[in-house]
């Protein structure tokens, strides 16, 4: 079976639907980012006097967010399992492909919803130079391939790790490492020679680096290649979370 | 043509055999029930018709596709309700319709107008735009229902419908059924509430380790395992049992307890020969009843078990089974 545009627009849908109906969740989702950025931008930036830290890590906390609400909305596969919805999306007459990018994208619809708000309170906090709208087009293109490439990774890992209780070890031993150890936080030419070392293999330090050149034109590995890996990440990542989520059963 | 036809269908696993080759055919129109205690494999064979897992052997037939070579068309033309919950209770009772109507390919209009009918059905119209989750148990049962005949199917599945709802509900789902019979749609039950297939269903089938023991209508049924069935509570049942066997009363009983309780034709006439014999013999009648057969009665007769003395571990093994997928 192909993959059905209306279909796909009807899990999309349920994703969106579910996110703005919780209005809670919504808000509450944004309070760590908006700490990291005022609290630790603001108190790293008094400690190094000339240097707006704020603005450097401003790509990161958009990338943190990101990060947060893709792979969780990924994950809720699992919550779906154990509250019997995901039953009702298996015995429907839709391919597997068609659940795999309907939720996909409303996941990532969710996360960049969250990512503006993240991104225009930013700038003013930040001071960072309100961007062109060529470079806004190439952020939000960007923050939508990063965003879908987590939303596929959560949805990998909740077809094969079944158990709710799960849920707070990915968050420990996926999200938080994907984060801390990328250039989140720290410019990859100043980390100690290890975590340049991971820095460079993990995925999250592309979608950082090219916002960055976008917000700060302060790339390290050039935009364009920013973009390849970040798109090669997607191809990868939503192929496996195909395959993984066709064998899971109810 | 038959709704349904199964054949031989077997789904193990490892190696213990959920369904161990079952065969059966639903007729158009027919309410159809598979009677049986937990983990009798009811739900296996539910998943397998659906398509929601695969039989390890055996086919099926549902709606005059292929289970396994043309499980989409099955899909498409079938209703299912779960016998856990699966409706979104963070979405409204509209948006759970609205988006089922949308994964079954219908289109706007059909779908408002679909979602009106069949809320009303349920008498859950008031509730329409009311988030789920403020939803009692029986009103989500209720949406589960009028979401399962949301895209029109030909056939209707319901896994448990009444599990776990008070009597009161029961008797509720049970006429929203008896009007969705009426409206010709084929339906096809999972219940280990005895009274439920009773009251409700055409053609019975009596599953038990996977197997089936009996099919046929209630009543014929019931009139198969003979006239009366007299029941006699005593201190000393086994005696009891032994002398009427002994004395040519019936050919074998059933001890549960302290009841002893056989068939025979015609139970009244008997009654006080039964206490003739017990009183001679001094052993204690505490009461004595003659009661028409009951589906538990036919149950009984082909299982060898009441359907309440089952335990649930069999059940638990299926769960879990299930949750770690296959």
């Amino acid at each position: 079976m192909a993959i059905e545009i209306s279909k796909v627009y009807a899990v999309w849908l349920r994703e969106v639907k579910r996110f703005t109906n919780s209005k809670s969740r919504m808000i509450g989702s944004l309070g760590m980012p908006l700490l990291f950025l005022i609290a630790l931008g603001g108190g790293f930036s008094a400690m190094v006097p000339g240097y707006n830290y704020q603005a450097f890590i401003l790509p990161g906390i958009l990338a943190m967010t990101i990060l947060f609400t893709s792979v969780f909305s990924g994950v809720s596969i699992i919550w779906d399992r154990e509250f019997g919805f995901l039953k009702e999306m298996l015995a429907a007459p839709a391919s597997r492909e068609t659940i795999v990018i309907g939720r996909t994208l409303g996941g990532a619809t969710t996360a960049i919803l969250q990512g503006t708000i993240i991104l225009v309170l930013g700038i003013f906090v930040t001071g960072t130079p309100i961007p062109t709208i060529e470079s806004l087009a190439a952020i939000f293109a960007l923050m939508i391939i990063f965003s879908c490439f987590l939303v596929a990774i959560g949805i990998a890992f909740a077809s094969v790790v079944q158990e709710v209780e799960t849920f707070q070890l990915i968050m420990n031993l996926l999200i938080m490492p994907l984060f801390f150890l990328s250039d989140a936080l720290f410019p990859i030419d100043k980390m100690p020679g290890w975590l340049r070392a991971v820095s460079v293999f993990n995925p999250i330090s592309y979608a950082v680096d090219g916002l960055r050149g976008l917000l700060i034109n302060a790339s390290q590995f050039g935009i364009m290649f920013d973009f390849g890996v970040s798109i090669a990440a997607l191809i990868i990542s939503i192929t496996v979370a195909t395959y993984l989520f066709s064998k899971t059963s109810i | 043509m038959d709704a349904v036809v199964v054949s031989n269908l077997v789904k193990k696993f490892n190696s213990f055999a959920a369904v161990n080759g079952i065969s059966f055919s639903v007729k158009k129109g027919e309410l159809f029930g598979l009677l049986g205690p937990n983990g009798a494999g009811k739900s296996t064979t539910i998943y397998m018709l659906t398509t929601l897992i695969q039989p390890t052997s055996g086919t099926a037939v549902v709606n005059g596709f292929d289970i396994q070579s043309q499980s989409d068309k099955v899909r498409e033309s079938i209703g299912i309700v779960f016998q856990d919950q699966t409706v979104d209770t963070r979405l409204s009772a509209y948006d759970n319709l609205d988006i089922h109507g949308r994964m079954y390919g219908m289109d706007a209009e059909s779908r408002r107008e679909k979602i009106d009918e069949v809320l009303q059905l349920v008498e859950l119209t008031e509730w329409k735009y009311k988030e789920v989750k403020t939803f009692s148990g029986g009103m989500r049962r209720r949406l589960e229902i009028a979401r399962g005949l949301m895209h029109t199917p030909d056939i209707l599945f319901l896994d448990e419908p009444t599990l776990g709802l008070d009597p009161q509900t029961r008797r509720h789902i049970w006429s929203y059924i008896e009007k969705l019979k009426e409206m010709g749609i084929t339906i096809v039950l999972t219940t280990h509430y005895l009274e439920e297939a009773d009251y409700l269903c055409d053609r019975v089938a009596i599953i038990d380790h996977g197997k089936i023991k009996v099919l046929d209508t209630p009543r014929a049924l019931k009139s198969a395992i003979g006239g009366n069935i007299i029941s006699i509570s005593s201190r000393e049942p086994q005696r009891l049992s032994d002398l009427f066997i002994r004395k040519r009363i019936c050919d074998k009983t059933r001890i549960s307890e302290t009841v002893v309780s056989f068939e025979t034709k015609d139970g009244a006439k008997l009654v006080p020969k039964v206490m003739e014999i017990a009183l001679k013999e001094g052993i204690g009648v505490e009461s004595i009843e003659v009661h028409m057969p009951s589906l538990e009665d036919v149950f009984i007769y082909y299982t060898g078990a009441s359907i309440r003395d089952e335990k649930g571990a069999e059940s638990d093994f299926v769960a879990r089974r299930r949750r770690h997928g296959y």
